[in-house]
Parts: C-alpha cells; structure tokens; sequence
C-alpha cells in the first residue's frame, strides 16, 4: 500500500489452501503495518479463519508467500510463528481451563528452575505484572480458569501474547463471547497494544467492532479477496455490500448479470 | 427455617472459605476423613481387631500392588484415555521375570546368584515400559481409542502369559526377589523405619519452610504461621505415629530366631520380639508416589499432561506434542505396572498366570474414588494413594468381619458408585 509508511510487518501474498478439492483460500493478498489494526470480515466460510492460520501456524498454506518485515518466511507450526513474533488470540480462547492462569500464559514456553522444576512462583510474579498493566482487577491467579468470566478469560489469553512480545497479533472473533461490558474492556486493550506499536489481524463478524478498531478492512468472500478498504474512506453499508455481493462499492454489478 | 438454612449456607461459605484462604486441598482433606471413619467403625465393628500393628501392618502391604498403578492411571484418566490392560501386564511380566530367574538367569548366573533380583527387577521394568509404549504408540498415532487398544491389551498379554508356561506355575523365586513383596522378612526392621520417619518429618519441615520463603521473594499472601504448623504438626504425627505402629508388629518366632542366629544373638527364654517396620513394598509405594507426584507437579511433562486433558486444541495451539506426550503416559503406565509385577510375584513367591487378574478395575477404582474426574483434566497422585488405602481398608475389614466375598464385592461397587456421585455432587456446586 502506501510507501511512505516502511516495509509492511507482515505480507502474505497469494495465499492458496483447499480442503480436499475446494478452495477455502484462493489467491488472496493481505498485508498489515505496525501500530495498524486491518480487520478482515466475511460471511460464514469466507475464508477468514483459515487465511490467518496459515501465518499462526496452526494449518500451513499450500502456496503463497508471507513476509515478516519484508524477509520471506516459511511458518509450518505454532512454535515458529510464535518464533517470529506472531500470537494468536483464537476463537474459542484456547485455554485449558483445569489449570490456572499463570499455567496457562505460560503453557509450552513454562518458566524453569535450574532444577528441571517448574518455577511456579516466578510464572505467578510475571502474570501478576502483566495483568496489572492489561486489567488490573484480575485478581485469581490461582484458581482454574474455568471458573474465571468470559472477559477475564479473555485477558489471560491476551496477556499471553502480550507478555511473551508479541509484534503481530491474531485476533480471531475475540469479543464473540463477551458481554457488553467485557467487549468494551477488550477493545480498550487493543486500543492499548496498538498504541505500543504492534500490528494486529482482527477476524470478525460484527461490523461495530470493525468500524470501531480497525485502520483497514480486508473483505473475503467464498475464500478469495474481495478488496481492501480504509476505514474512514467508506461507510458500514459500503462493506455490507462488499461481504454479501463480493464486489467493491461502486463497482457497477459486475460478473453477477453479465449473462 | 428459611434463615437457619440461609445461616448454615453462610457458615459453609466462611467455612470453605477459611479453607480456600489455607491453601488446602479439600478433596483429599474430605477423604482423609472418610478413611478416619472406616478405620474406626471397622475396629469397634471387629471387637478392636481392625486397629492393631499386625492389621495395619498387613493392609499396608496389600495396598501397595494396586496403589503403585493407580498413580499411573491418574495420569492416563487425566488425559481423557483409560488403561484396561494393567492387570493382564502385571500377569505377563511377572510370568516373564518368574521364568527369566528360575530359568535362563539362574542358568547363566547359576543359581543364587546376588545380581539375578537385579536383572529380574530391571527385566520387569523394560518389559512394562515396552508394552505400554506399543499401546501408546497405537493410540497416539495410529488414532484407535485408548479403551479398545488396551481392551485388546488385556487379552492379549494374559493370552501370551498363559503362552509362557503352558498357564503352569513357575516357583519358587530368587531368595533376595521375594524380600521385594514383604514376605516374613521382607520389612526394613525399626531403626531404618525410624530413619524413614526421621527423613519424612525433615522434609515436610523443609517444605514448608521453602514454601513460605519462595512466597515471600515474590511478595504474595503467607498462609497463617499456625495453619503451617498445624500442617507439620499433623504430618509429623502421622508418620511416626504410624511407624510407631508398624514397628510394633514383630516377626513370627521361628522367623525371629533365625534372625537371632544370624546376628548371633542370645535367644533368650522369654522369647525375643523383632519389629518388622516398613515392609519393603510400601517402601516402594512410598518412593513411586513421591516421585509420581514430583513428575505430575513439578515437570514440564505433568504439566502438558493436565493441558492435554483440559484442552487437548489449546495444548497443539500452545505448540505441546500431544501425541509424544500421550505415549509417555502410557509407557509411564506400563513402567508402573511393572513394578506392580515384582511386588505381586515376590509376594506370590511364584509366577502365576492369572496374577493380576482384575486388578485393572481396582486400579481404575481407586484413581476415581480417589478424585480423578473421567471427563480428564483433573486428579491427584496422593488422592489416588488414598483412594487405594480406602478401597482396601473396606476389603480387609470386611474380611475381619467375616463378610462373605460377594457381599464384599456389592459393597465396593456401592462405595465406588457413591464416591463419584458425592463428588460430582461438590464438583457441580463448587462451579456455581
């Protein structure tokens, strides 16, 4: 996009992914600067979910190319995605919900004494910080997060990727299982971790969250890329229209009368 | 009425509260009790048989075989998978080590040899991580689920221990090997008892003191001074109260002056009375749930073993290799079951074909009475200990009693059914 801006954080150009003979990814190209939110929406089965796992690493794409400050790079799993910077905050929150917050922040990359033990205590002492900056009445640290609510559930996975420096940031529908209340406590933490410069991919059905966050919205329809709009240069209907007729606004209907 | 309920829900709250504010573990208070209960209605019950150093002692030794399993199978329930085979694996690899020491070891060595118990204990050992690799490895990567592989397992292994032998018994065992299943002189005597005890009390001091100054480092709220040292004081005088008690069960008088002989001791008119102790196979159970509960708490692999159970996605997404993790559970298993095999051969002194048998039900049994949700994610070592303590101080009070076996089968399903219920009971009204 615009050049003055530096090398893009993350670009993932020409990204391809079929299941079995359909293609849930088709040919599409996104990109993402730092301090920058690019919300990427769609219908059901547009593709969303599965373009973004191709750089979390959770399910590699077949074809295409992602860059992270313009070096190429190939992801194959979560543990080199996360080598790159790259947290993902997913859907159903990952969380293991019989064991405590801490556990979980830490879950794969656990803090260790010089004794092979686990170092519970300095896990606690860094969650504590973490959450003190993040949300500050957080306050069972030791107790399993199934009995935590669905907003502070939701900051422990964010204090996940906050703590271990994330500079890319996955989003996928992170407010689609809070309250009100709670939404507004997650928007003001994305508000926060963009001020603090790191670049962040927010998936989402709902168009008040996107025109409330994002700098750009991506639009994906039937797995290809619909267009890539700036926020403040369209209106909701504009992206209503983009995700239900998969074409630009203003675009004079196009492939659908032809015949 | 309403308020008298609405006061005793009050005093619950404060109540449970108090105890979430000491950090303890109510579940494993709760079965504490219980086993409190049983031991005492069981001795006013049997006319003050049941409470006695020669009871205590006995019920100490027959809980080890399926004690030592049921740390194993927490692990495996706790992953969401179930062991079905444990039993028949006892049978197998206490076939194979029975054979392995009266025949070609024997041969080899000849017979008698000092390091035949060895190699028969470390045969036992591979053998039992091996087998239950293989199943973890089926399960893990080839996807078939943990009940049919291990179903499978049971029928297998008992089949091949049969196999062995043509199903005959194989005895008598290597002299050394059968001191592992606490036969007459299989007990570590009062002064390394007491030397136990003495590592015990030293250790529990010294852990709750380095609790408490790992948690002041880091600044978090202290447990009360008092609660620590109740804690102390309690731990402290069940272990040596209960050495105390096993030191007072003295070995039979022909076993005696044997001993007295060998010392060179002067067998004196009035008899001499030799405390037997700690029998060497709770020795080992104490050993394997220590180390147990160091490996399910303190490690990396424990850890990822809980997530794995609470979340098998975010465990993957969390970059954990499930599936390597989900082998050494059950090879881990396995591991375990082998040592069941040497305590239950050693103390058959003789390998049978049907040994074991069952024992995966009292093994599955004990991990759930003792705490461990089948739903996976939760469940503890020491509760699993417990819960076998409890299962079989209900069998050998009943045995006291005179209960005939069928009824005593009736009542452990029952208690068995019961424990889950009234667990799931607190479970459900804990999360509300």
């Amino acid at each position: 996009m615009s050049d003055e801006r530096g090398t893009p954080l993350v670009e993932m150009n020409h990204m391809n992914v079929s299941f079995g003979g359909v293609h849930a990814v088709e040919d599409v190209s996104v990109d993402l600067y730092p301090g920058e939110v690019v919300a990427i929406v769609g219908g059901n089965g547009a593709g969303k979910t599965t373009l973004i796992r191709c750089l979390s690493g959770a399910h590699p794409g077949e074809s295409g190319e992602i860059k992270i400050n313009g070096q190429a790079v190939a992801i194959t799993n979560p543990i080199e995605a996360m080598g790159f910077g790259v947290e993902t905050i997913y859907q159903t929150l990952a969380l293991a919900d019989n064991i405590d917050a801490p556990s979980n922040m830490f879950l794969g990359r656990e803090l260790m004494t010089r004794w092979g033990t686990l170092d519970d205590k300095a896990m606690e002492q860094a969650t504590r910080e973490v959450m003190g900056r993040l949300n500050p009445r957080f306050l069972n640290f030791r107790v399993p997060v199934k009995s935590l609510s669905g907003g502070q559930r939701q900051s422990v996975a964010i204090a996940r990727a906050v703590h271990f420096n994330a500079k890319i940031l996955i989003m996928d529908e992170p407010t689609a299982a809070l309250g009100p209340a709670e939404t507004e406590q997650v928007r003001e933490l994305i508000r926060q971790l963009k001020a603090e410069g790191i670049g962040i991919f927010l998936i989402s059905h709902d168009i008040h969250d996107v025109f409330d966050m994002a700098d750009r919205i991506s639009v994906m329809a039937q797995g290809k890329l619909v267009g890539t709009v700036i926020k403040d240069e369209v209106t909701k209907d504009d992206v209503l229209t983009m995700i239900i007729a998969g074409r630009m606004p203003g675009e004079v209907d196009g492939d659908l009368d032809l015949h | 009425m309403s308020t008298t309920s609405e006061e005793a829900k009050q005093e619950r709250r404060s109540s449970s509260k108090l105890l979430q504010s000491l950090d303890i573990d109510t579940r494993l208070l709760g079965m504490l009790g219980l086993l409190v209960v049983i031991w005492i209605l069981f001795h006013i019950l049997s006319g003050g048989t049941f409470l006695t150093p020669r009871n205590l002692w006995n019920l100490s030794v027959q809980t080890a075989s399926v004690a030592v399993m049921a740390t194993g199978m927490v692990l495996v329930i706790v992953t969401r998978n179930i062991d079905l085979s444990v039993g028949a694996i006892v049978g197998v690899v206490g076939m194979l080590i029975a054979i392995a020491q009266t025949g070609w070891l024997a041969d080899w060595l000849g017979l008698g040899h000092p390091a035949i118990w060895i190699l028969a204990v470390a045969l036992a050992l591979v053998a039992g991580t091996f087998v239950g690799w293989i199943q973890g490895l089926i399960i893990a990567y080839v996807g078939v689920p943990s009940f049919i592989v291990t179903l499978g397992g049971l029928l297998v292994w008992r089949g091949i221990a049969w196999w062995f032998n043509g199903g005959q018994t194989v005895a008598p065992l290597d002299p050394t090997f059968q001191l592992l299943g606490g036969g007459s002189r299989g007990s570590i005597g009062a002064g390394w008892s007491w030397f136990i005890a003495a590592l015990a009390v030293i250790g529990i001091s010294f852990s709750l003191v380095n609790s408490r100054r790992q948690r002041r480092r880091f600044g978090f709220k202290l447990r009360p001074l008092w609660a620590d040292t109740a804690i102390g004081a309690v731990g402290t005088a069940v272990v040596l109260g209960g050495v105390f008690f096993l030191n007072r069960y003295y070995l039979p008088v022909s076993v005696a002056m044997e001993v007295a002989e060998e010392k060179g001791l002067e067998w004196p008119p009035e008899g001499l009375e030799i405390s037997r102790g700690i029998a060497i196979p709770v020795l080992i159970l104490i050993g394997v749930t220590l180390l147990m509960g160091f490996i399910a708490t303190r490690r990396r692999f424990g850890r990822y073993v809980f997530a794995l159970g609470g979340n098998p996605d975010a465990a993957e997404l969390g970059g954990i290799n499930t599936k390597r993790t989900l082998v050494k559970v059950f090879a881990l298993m396995g591991l375990l079951a082998g040592v069941s095999a040497v305590i239950g051969t050693a103390r058959l002194n003789a390998g049978v074909t049907s040994l074991g048998t069952l024992q995966e039900l009292y093994v599955i049994a004990a991990a759930v009475i003792g705490g461990t949700s089948l739903a996976g994610g939760v469940g503890t070592i020491p509760g699993a200990v417990l819960g076998a303590l409890v299962m079989q101080s209900l069998q050998s009070g009943m045995v006291l009693l005179g209960v005939d076996a069928p009824l005593q089968d009736i009542v452990v399903g029952v208690v068995l059914v019961a424990a889950v219920a009234v667990d799931s009971y607190y479970r459900r009204r804990a999360e509300t």
